[in-house]
């Protein structure tokens, strides 16, 4: 897709820092393109979202084309958690300690509008968490209810430029701020 | 320590529990078991639900009657129309409204497209969890089929809230008949293929005939329905018992097995699969002519009074029960859920199985979580 | 048979009950001391054999609490409809039929969970949905400022 395509370039210019040297910038960019282009998510799905989800990974909107191949079952081993579906009060320490179990570096994506803000159960209800910027902090987010799978893989490509514009110094200070002690 | 060591023999085994926890690969869902193992052989399960209880009944006490269909959409969303089609019939039988013919029509072949989706779905999934992956690739690619016909009628793909009180939200797309024809011949032909991969499957069959055997005492007491219940011989298909839109019309079977152990819950299933069709086929070339919705008056309010309608999901018997007081919110509204019950199974059907084998028996009774919490 | 009949039956089992055709389903309203023995009647009777209770619901009426019980008969296919009712709000109890209906035992756990209404004899009473701090969201007069948003 070109660049023009997109929306929100101006968040993505914002991130970029310019200044450093030809040798660091050149690593940056080999590590970013390794990262970028192999991205594992976790197994992480609620409700009906989660079917989406899997749609994204069937044979017509395949995201294995993009490198997120193979769905990984434990934390530890994923780097991207897709948040498919609502989280609610009793599942967000749940969630929390599967976020904090992931390892460096991780990114994390707001799929559907119950995962941003509560969506369609925002009104009335008593135990829904109304976004799960609430409980950990959100890369990319992708509204719909639920999203096609279409949606879903610009969201996984907007990650993929973000992932791009960072730097050695972005990364430790991205890193610090997930330290959650 | 020394000593401690000698003496572990095979026979001293002590109850190990573990937990899968919510955030598990194969049980399609938030759901967590305890599970007490002695060795590998399961003793006793407690599952403990809530992880997605988001209080929809608190909410429809709040809400008008045609709001409720957006909520029940998300309820069990692989049956979506059809959980739809229960409240609304369920207003429309208390306002005593009568609905014509190609509104009856339409709404069924959506709802048996629906079922068949749905059971899609369960075979792929079911395939992926006893280790079968390509059978995951089939079951979608078969079933983003289904997913256009939806897409270009209702608007969207899973979640459609094409039924509201009344009748229809908007006509059926003038290409509607064509593809839905189309699509009958495609999947006739396709079907056989999962016969192959799995149905006649010698390490399928192993690991799934007499696996988790329910009883047909322990399936009315229970209340075990849809194909859980029927594989065990239990005769439980709202739409034989009370038909309602236009099943009194078809002629189709209520296909009835005896053994209800894993393999027999899922020829249960493909049965059901074939039967749709032959539903679908009998319908999609007479849709009557007429209007696509009822005018009704902008706010509903019900007659005071309680309400229930049964209607066949493709998990089990779907209750809705209104208790209204002549507001236009309702007083209480419930929804008794085929999930729900079919869970309450599932501890007695796993005992003195292996932990490889009750993936195998949750994956056969297809739960949907979100529908047991609510 | 049809609700005429089940009607005259069900009155020689007990005289307490009052019964009234409903729009749907015939509906008893029983006294809630009568609702165990009367349910086991229900079942075991050949004429009447209601073995497949499908809906437990707990209501909440505003003055009072109560639970109302669907009943099919897979034999004779037949529906009935059982009520009970208390105005206790702070410590309601009506007795468990899990020992009649296994199925009983996840819905009137569901019912504990969501209204405060507890069940004698019933086999593990813990709370399903939500954990043990949570107040009875179902009922009516349930406030909870820091979750629920209204409008």
């Amino acid at each position: 897709m070109k660049k023009e395509e997109f929306k929100d370039n101006e968040s993505l210019e914002l991130l970029k820092k310019s200044g450093t040297n030809i040798l660091l910038t050149t690593i940056d960019d080999v590590i970013n393109w390794g990262r970028k282009n192999s991205l594992w998510p976790l197994t992480f799905a609620t409700s009906c979202c989660g079917i989406e989800m899997m749609a994204a990974g069937a044979p017509r909107h395949d995201f294995a084309r993009f490198g997120m191949e193979v769905y990984r079952a434990s934390p530890r081993q994923a780097d991207v958690i897709v948040v498919a579906g609502t989280i609610v009060n009793k599942m967000a320490p749940v969630l929390k300690r599967l976020y904090d179990q992931m390892s460096e570096p991780k990114y994390v994506v707001a799929m559907g509008a119950c995962a941003i803000s509560g969506g369609p159960f925002f009104l009335n209800s008593y135990s829904v968490i109304k976004g799960v910027e609430h409980v950990i902090p959100v890369d990319v987010f992708v509204p719909g209810c639920p999203p096609r799978p279409e949606a879903l893989l610009y969201g996984m490509m907007q990650l993929q430029r973000k992932i791009e514009t960072e730097t050695i110094q972005s990364r430790k200070t991205r890193s610090a701020s997930h330290d959650s002690k | 320590m020394e000593e401690k060591v000698k003496n572990i023999t095979a026979d001293d085994q002590q109850e190990y529990v573990i937990n899968m926890g919510p955030q598990h690969p194969s049980t399609h869902g938030v759901l967590r078991l305890v599970v007490s193992l002695k060795g590998e052989i399961v003793q006793n399960l407690i599952p403990h639900i809530g992880y997605i209880h988001r209080g929809i009944e608190k909410m429809c006490e709040s809400i008008t009657y045609p709001q409720i269909i957006h909520l029940t959409d998300r309820m069990d969303y692989l049956s979506a129309h059809i959980n739809n089609e229960a409240v609304c019939l369920n207003v429309e039988k208390a306002l005593e409204i009568d609905i014509p013919d190609r509104i009856k029509v339409i709404r069924t072949i959506m709802a048996e497209l629906t079922r068949i989706q749905s059971h899609q779905l369960w075979w792929c999934s079911f395939g992926m969890d006893l280790g079968g992956l390509t059978c995951f690739f089939y079951g979608l690619r078969d079933r983003e089929k289904i997913l256009d016909i939806f897409e270009e009628t209702c608007g969207g793909r899973m979640i459609v809230s094409y039924n509201c009180p009344g009748g229809l939200m908007y006509d059926i797309h003038p290409n509607f008949q064509k593809r839905v024809k189309e699509f009958i011949n495609y999947f006739r032909k396709t079907l056989p293929e999962y016969d192959q991969l799995l149905t006649g499957n010698v390490i399928f069959k192993e690991r799934t005939k007499g696996v988790g055997r329910l009883s047909l005492e322990d399936a009315i007491a229970y209340g075990a329905t849809g194909p859980t219940g029927r594989a065990s011989g239990f005769s439980c298909d709202v739409r034989k018992q009370e038909p309602y839109s236009a099943y009194d019309r078809v002629s189709f079977n209520e296909v009835l097995f005896n053994d209800g152990d894993t393999y027999h819950r899922y020829l249960a299933r493909i049965a059901e699969m074939r039967e749709s069709m032959d539903i679908i086929e009998q319908l999609i070339d007479n849709i009557p002519e007429g209007p696509y919705a009822v005018k009704m008056k902008p706010v509903i309010k019900l007659p005071e009074g309680e309400y229930y309608q049964r209607v066949e999901t493709a998990r089990g018997e779907l209750g809705v029960y209104i208790i209204s007081d002549g507001n236009k919110n309702p007083l209480r509204v419930k929804f008794r859920s085929p999930n729900f019950v079919n869970l309450s199974i599932l501890n007695e059907i796993s005992k003195g199985w292996k932990i490889a084998d009750l993936v195998a028996i949750g994956g056969s009774l297809d739960l949907v979580i979100p529908d047991i919490d609510r | 048979m049809d609700n005429k009949q089940l009607e005259e039956l069900i009155t020689t089992f007990d005289q307490d009950i009052e019964t009234t055709e409903g729009k749907q389903y015939l509906e008893v309203t029983l006294p809630a001391d009568k609702l165990h023995s009367f349910a086991a009647q229900l079942k075991e009777n050949d004429k009447t054999r209601f073995d497949y209770l499908f809906c437990l619901t707990g209501v909440d009426y505003g003055q009072d609490l109560g639970v109302v019980y669907h009943l099919r008969s897979t034999v004779h296919s037949h529906y009935i409809v059982l009520k009970v009712r208390t105005s206790d709000r702070e410590n309601p109890k009506f007795d468990s039929v899990t020992d009649i209906w296994k199925t009983a035992e996840f819905h009137e756990r569901e019912v504990f969970d969501l209204l405060g209404i507890s069940f004698n004899n019933h086999p593990d009473l813990r709370r399903l949905f939500l954990d043990s701090s949570w107040g009875y969201p179902l009922r009516k007069d349930y406030v909870d400022d820091i979750n629920i948003v209204t409008k």
